[in-house]
């Protein structure tokens, strides 16, 4: 117990450096994965015959492998297609394209019960169906996401984890460090997974806040967890 | 080309070994703590609530870590079983949750039928709730066993020879890394696909009769 | 001569900050069949849960058999192997067919073989007249046959009592004469019922007492003939007005 106490003084520094880059990469990641998902869900949904293949293929392929997987082919295989990146890159973009993929499904979930008839009413006064997508189905359909979106913040954190595995140095890469040098691995990690259930924690209050100030009475519908 | 997919697909009888042992052992786990966490009573269900919240509020490769040191430093074990006994504890926490929702799910009302007819707690949890909670549990489980085939590849960090590990030894000796990390790729793939066709298959054979989607 | 069966005394049931339940005092004469009338949410459905045990009273003593079942240390579990009850939504298990749905109780609570279990059940289907319907699934059955398998479930314990919870409350209209007539011939055959009930039909022509409830105590109790063309307190006399009035004869 009080090795545990004596690490965290020890090496606060480190952890604070790497508390913040496990910070980052989820809200890069978390972003990116908004910029790719939500168009995805709406081409799988709206989109012709072809693109919607492309669309599916996306969605399950990134998420029926390992994120470490994906992490390993853009960190290591794409240099083979001439672009290198960066450690942290390499990160950010994995992250991205996982969440990505879930994201897809949340907001795909949500488009699809916000119901054909909506669509229909939009045409019917005349709205072209960009149109209609723009101001009818996104504006409700985001606000239905909510409740099951906001299982995708607290995974994303958990799952960017794995960037230490490429030599990251995110709050789980600054463990692997102090493990090393205190030759004590059990508090070390331990001392990372209680960052970990604090950050959890402040990110489930912050989303329920969210979600409290956000949502429509009334219009909640039960979105699958995917 | 062949070559590297096939050192890689060697992986994957190691990679069943450590799912074999893993999404069992979550399942029985998270089967009896999500019993004691539904009529538990006062002390010990919150005690469960603590062993979820903890367990699915740390990223699973943290866990897996702190796990196959604490493991590793008391038992003799290799690290194949320690990542998957490891990996099989995290799982339980995330089917212990799981199955409570499957249970919420079955209504009241069954449980106060069968203890009219003189059932005590026990049997009719045993015959009457969790005939049917399994029922209801099958969709969001086939995502845990997803998961636990995914995550399966964490093992990679331990040196365990499994899919991943080969892929990435063989990646750096051939130059080849999108083959050999494709391959890989190609293999979790495979697993998820048929263990969801796998699990589709027991929905529909054990779907009860007359139900509209349960 | 018949034996009191059910002995309730001074039951009192309190849900929160209100009684429901004040002081309820009953007698159960073994071959009676008693019916509990009274405006909604007046305890009805409550009394008749504490009698088998699924509520617990917050006062007063119920006797079944010449047995306290409210004392402490009781094993209510074989109390409710002699004590059959019927509910409103049916509540019959979901995962099982209607033949196994009578025969689990056989087998998993009083220990009977298989074949011992299927013949008593198909019997009990029988009675009801839903022998030939024996493997279907509570989901590809309506609710008066539904209803009807759950009487057949409750009887296959071979009960002293028979319990009726509004069993016809949830049903179409069309559906309350096949779960009233098999209530009746029950009734007739000398199982002791009490049944909370707004069919004011089968309470005139079955029922041996009818027990008017309201605010928590009995109101007047008394054989129907007394009860609805003299009874002695107003208030009694007001409520089956009423009621016969909205519900009518069903027969």
């Amino acid at each position: 117990m009080s090795e545990l106490v004596e690490l965290f003084a020890r090496f606060a520094g480190q952890l604070w450096t790497g508390t913040v880059l496990t910070v980052q990469i989820t809200a890069v990641g978390l972003l990116l994965g908004f910029l790719i998902g939500l168009p995805t869900a709406l081409i799988r949904v709206y989109g012709g015959p072809w693109v919607r293949w492309i669309a599916v293929l996306y969605t399950e392929l990134f998420r029926g492998t390992p994120v470490l997987v994906q992490l390993f082919i853009v960190y290591f295989g794409l240099p083979d297609l001439g672009i290198t990146l960066s450690r942290l890159a390499a990160a950010y973009i994995a992250m991205g394209l996982n969440s990505g993929a879930y994201q897809a499904e949340y907001f795909r979930g949500a488009i699809q019960s916000i119901g054909s008839g909506q669509m229909r009413a939009a045409r019917a006064i005349g709205m072209s169906r960009l149109k209609a997508i723009r101001y009818i189905i996104l504006p409700q359909a985001l606000r239905l996401v909510i409740p099951a979106w906001s299982n995708e913040p607290v995974a994303l954190m958990k799952t960017s984890a794995v960037a230490f595995l490429i030599a990251v140095p995110d709050l789980m890469g600054q463990g692997k460090i102090i493990a090393a040098r205190t030759y004590d691995p059990i508090t070390s990690y331990l001392a990372v997974a209680i960052i970990y259930i604090a950050l959890v924690a402040l990110l489930m209050l912050g989303l329920q806040w969210l979600e409290q100030r956000l949502r429509i009475p009334g219009t909640e519908v039960e979105v699958q967890r995917v | 080309m062949l070559n590297t997919f096939l050192y890689v697909a060697q992986g994957l009888l190691v990679a069943l070994e450590v799912i074999a042992i893993a999404l069992p052992l979550g399942f029985v786990l998270g089967v009896l703590l999500a019993i004691l966490r539904v009529y538990g009573g006062r002390f010990i269900a919150p005690l469960v609530g603590i062993y979820s919240a903890v367990l699915r509020g740390v990223p699973p490769v943290v866990l897996l870590f702190i796990l196959y040191f604490v493991v590793a430093g008391a038992v003799n074990l290799s690290p194949l079983w320690a990542g998957a006994l490891s990996l099989g504890i995290i799982s339980s926490a995330y089917q212990l949750e799981i199955f409570r929702g499957a249970f919420g799910s079955v209504s009241s009302g069954q449980m106060t039928a069968a203890r009219a007819i003189g059932m005590n707690r026990s049997k009719a949890i045993r015959y009457i709730i969790l005939p049917q909670a399994l029922r209801l549990a099958i969709p969001p489980w086939s995502n845990e066993a997803a998961t636990v085939i995914k995550d399966s590849s964490l093992v990679y960090a331990l040196g365990v020879p499994e899919i991943l590990r080969r892929a990435q030894f063989v990646s750096a000796n051939t130059r080849e890394p999108f083959i050999a990390f494709g391959a890989a790729a190609l293999l979790y793939f495979a697993m998820t696909f048929v263990a969801g066709r796998l699990l589709d298959f027991v929905e529909n054979k054990t779907a009860i009769p007359g139900e509209v989607g349960g | 001569m018949a034996e009191t069966l059910i002995r309730v005394q001074n039951l009192r049931k309190i849900y929160g900050d209100k009684t429901v339940l004040k002081d309820i005092s009953l007698d159960i004469l073994e071959g009676d069949t008693v019916v509990l009338i009274g405006p909604s949410g007046t305890g009805k459905s409550t009394l008749l849960r504490c009698m088998n045990l699924l509520t617990k009273p917050d006062g007063g003593s119920i006797w079944f058999d010449g047995e306290e079942i409210t004392a402490p240390g009781v094993n209510e579990d074989r109390v409710r192997t002699h004590i059959g009850m019927v509910f409103q939504d049916f509540l019959l298990f979901n995962h099982l067919s209607a033949l196994d749905n009578v025969a689990i109780g056989l087998t998993k609570v009083l220990g009977m073989d298989k074949e011992a279990a299927t013949e008593k059940a198909l019997r009990e289907l029988d009675y009801v007249g839903l022998e030939e319907h024996a493997d279907k699934y509570p989901g590809q059955l309506s609710g008066g046959q539904k209803q009807r398998v759950a009487i057949a479930r409750a009887l296959a314990m071979d009960p002293r009592v028979m319990l009726f919870d509004e069993p016809t409350s949830a049903l179409d209209p069309e559906l309350i004469g096949e779960v009233l007539a098999t209530m009746e011939r029950l009734s007739n055959e000398g199982m002791t019922m009490v049944c909370v009930t707004h069919e004011m039909g089968f309470a005139r022509e079955v029922a041996d007492k009818i027990v008017f409830m309201e605010g928590g105590v009995v109101v007047e109790e008394g054989p129907p003939q007394q009860m609805f063309t003299a009874a002695q307190i107003p208030r009694t006399r007001e409520f089956l007005g009423k009621i016969t009035e909205l519900y009518g004869d069903h027969e």
